[in-house]
């Protein structure tokens, strides 16, 4: 019995008999609201160390022809911090956060399979192991998050990185995939009587949304891994041109998963600011059904812009066409999104409470990151803009700007009593 | 080490008509979108300021949505949208016009060097290109090994080099002047030191660069540069490089027929000097870590016979 345990069993936590093996009763719980807490302890520790990953990089770069670091260990260092980012710290802590509040939200006593929720935790400090566990075999990868074929392939780059990168991205897709599934299913299953889905709260009905996003991205993903796993292990070309491989087909699997999983992180932190702005407006949301409705909208068309990341590849100005125009067509959605969130605040009694402040932050650095994103959006612009500070700048504002921020208010909000 | 930039980036100085293209694309939509920014972000502002809570004041009027505004802010976008796609087509057919039949220039991506090809005379040339001011050249871009990216932002978009499928671009310059390259696609160990010049000419400047480009190195009898000739033909150098008018003709490192007339070389790590030659002959990968050439441990006497010669190809 010591401090933690006394605590949470103030917090309820924790049962009068379970105090005395508190550890024992946590590592093997199946309870949402203990499992999202240890996905956010996870997303946590994780968020730490690709901080950390960050601050190296910024050293490097603080000065000219800096020779802190090798530019393998830079190399290593930037791809390590961007898988760590998305996959081990946005990721976990909002699956945390909707495990903890989805089944409070729709009156239900757990998720709909509570083992499968505890195995989907447990996937992500599995997969987190696995992915550092690259330093000590030889070291991490070093071919940027997006791993681009052929660099990642092993006559570019022979060491076990790439092995060990791919490898904990399987695991972990196949946890946020199992996660999904139950979220689905405890929201259509699992509601209190009489709550219909026209009265699910706003970061339920996201989090359901987003969940199905999570179920046709994360296996493209799982599937082009086998494949690079394949080319490197059975000497296989899918991504090797000399064999009669294609370089771009990497480029077009990787972001049919990498522009809906920009989504997947984003629409809980929307799901976050509908439910944060209304209650320090004192007010109600704004066209309850323009947010909710604008959110399947980027649920689908997220799936239909992935090529906007390859505007530089050359694939002819007619295909790039279509990405302009489905990229272009996702501001919509998005802008009546804001809209609607400022229009909740115009008229209201605004109380500037901590979430608020949070809520009200990442509202307006998310218009400057959707912005520069419809700067994007337009092609000719992207053959000057594309992979520069301006692009890096422009997610930045996203994940942190948008998703840390409204994290961040979510845990000072009501949401976790 | 001093660096020789020889150029800066210049992003916003776009010094030929398709990037003046792009450059006019991203005024306007730079305007419409900060105009975007400023009236939502008024509009909070105005919220934040306006509807204070005040204790003791009734709560809002509960008001939860309008259809009307709905539509009128969901039209709005849609407009913008409209007209920035057709801005967008129209710039692409500008900046980016079809590709000629026969490439003028073939520009290969390497780890981590470019080479670049003259297809009508057959000069062959290590980042360092020259063009002729005023007239548009055609490049075809290939990599031999992992993606690289031909960024020359004053004079063209930039564009991947993909194996395997060769890409298309027109490159031009209304003034004479160096303008820096990069590679903009991360491809490895020395991404950043992959960078490469383009020296924009007058048209008679640039017809005799051409041609000095074509003469086979000068013939060698005697002295420390013969020796040094030699010295290159019987280590393992000719595994790797070329030199028009001897035994070399390797196709794998960068051309060095003329390597003394550029300015710069290991794709734009070190000025060209003999010190500079010197430093790098006795230990490639202490001037640029993770380079393909491997450190040879040449003896000092080697080294000097090395440099006299290579200082020769001019």
């Amino acid at each position: 019995m010591n401090e933690i345990a006394a605590t949470l069993f103030r917090a309820g936590l924790l049962t009068a008999e379970q105090r005395e093996h508190w550890k024992r009763a946590w590592l093997s719980t199946v309870d949402h609201k203990r499992i999202g807490i240890l996905y956010m302890v996870t997303a946590l520790v994780f968020f730490a160390l690709g901080g950390i990953e960050a601050i190296f990089i910024r050293l490097q770069l603080a000065v000219p022809k800096n020779t802190l670091l090798h530019p393998d260990t830079y190399n290593m260092l930037f791809t390590m911090h961007g898988t760590t980012m998305i996959f081990l710290v946005a990721m976990p802590a909002l699956f945390g956060l909707a495990n903890y509040v989805v089944p409070l939200q729709i009156g239900a006593r757990d998720m709909a399979f509570p083992r499968l929720n505890a195995f989907g935790f447990w996937l992500v400090p599995f997969g987190g192991i696995l992915l550092h566990f690259s330093f000590l075999a030889g070291g991490a990868p070093a071919v940027g998050w997006f791993a681009y074929a052929p660099l990642s392939e092993t006559p570019y780059s022979s060491q076990l990185g790439v092995d060990y990168w791919a490898l904990a991205l399987l695991v972990l897709g196949i946890g946020s995939v199992g996660a999904s599934i139950n979220f689905i299913v405890t929201v259509l299953t699992q509601r209190a009587p009489n709550m219909t889905l026209r009265r699910l709260p706003l970061f339920s009905w996201m989090i359901f949304i987003n969940s199905f996003l999570v179920i046709l991205a994360l296996p493209v993903l799982n599937a082009g891994l086998v494949m690079l796993l394949i080319d490197r292990r059975l000497d296989t070309h899918f991504f090797l041109p000399p064999g009669g491989g294609s370089a771009i087909m990497w480029q077009h699997i990787f972001w049919a998963f990498g522009h809906p999983e920009v989504y997947i992180v984003a629409i809980p932190a929307f799901g976050i600011l509908s439910e944060i702005i209304p209650v320090f407006s004192r007010k109600p949301i704004f066209g309850y059904e323009f947010v909710a409705g604008s959110t399947v909208a980027i649920a689908l068309l997220s799936l239909l812009v992935w090529a906007h990341h390859m505007f530089t590849v050359g694939l002819g100005h007619t295909v790039d066409l279509f990405f302009v125009a489905s990229s272009l067509l996702i501001a919509i959605p998005t802008g009546v999104k804001v809209l609607n969130w400022s229009a909740t605040m115009v008229g209201g009694r605004l109380r500037l409470d901590t979430p608020m402040l949070f809520g009200v932050a990442a509202l307006i650095q998310f218009l400057l990151a959707g912005l520069t994103g419809v700067s994007h959006a337009v092609a000719a612009l992207d053959w000057q803009t594309k992979n520069s500070y301006y692009l890096v700048a422009h997610f930045h504002f996203v994940f942190v700007g948008l998703i840390v921020f409204a994290i961040l208010g979510a845990l000072h909000f009501g949401f976790l009593k | 080490m001093n660096l020789q930039l020889g150029a800066i980036l210049r992003v916003f100085e776009p010094d030929s008509p398709q990037t003046r293209a792009i450059f006019d694309l991203g005024l306007v939509s730079s305007v419409i979108l900060a105009l975007i920014f400023a009236i939502v972000a008024g509009i909070i502002v105005y919220a934040l300021m306006r509807f204070r809570w005040r204790e003791g004041e009734p709560d809002p009027q509960q008001l939860a949505g309008n259809k009307t505004v709905e539509l009128v802010w969901t039209a709005i976008p849609c407009a913008i949208v409209l007209a920035l796609f057709i801005l967008t087509a129209r710039t692409m057919g500008l900046s980016d016009p079809a590709p000629a039949i026969e490439p003028d220039l073939i520009v290969i991506g390497h780890q981590w060097w470019w080479e670049a090809r003259y297809v009508k005379t057959g000069a062959v040339v290590a980042n360092e290109i020259h063009i002729p001011v005023g007239r548009a050249l055609s490049i075809r871009l290939d990599s031999t090994d992992v993606l690289h990216e031909f960024w020359v932002p004053e004079l063209a978009r930039k564009i991947t080099a993909v194996p395997g499928h060769p890409n298309h671009i027109w490159i031009e310059a209304d003034k004479a002047g160096t303008y820096l390259g990069v590679c903009s696609e991360f491809c490895g160990t020395e991404h950043a030191w992959m960078r490469f010049l383009v020296i924009a000419e007058p048209p008679e400047q640039f017809d005799a660069w051409e041609q000095a480009q074509l003469q086979p190195s000068a013939r060698l009898v005697e002295g420390p540069a013969a020796k040094g000739l030699a010295l290159f033909q019987k280590m393992s150098c000719v595994n790797c490089h070329a030199i028009n008018g001897t035994a070399a003709n390797a196709r794998v490192g960068p051309d060095l027929t003329h390597f003394a007339s550029r300015r710069q070389f290991g794709a734009g790590i070190a000025e060209n000097t003999p010190d500079n030659l010197r430093r790098w002959l006795a230990d490639p990968h202490c001037v640029k870590p993770g380079v393909n050439m491997p450190n040879f441990n040449f003896t000092d006497e080697q080294l000097t016979l090395l440099v006299a010669y290579l200082e020769t190809l001019k």
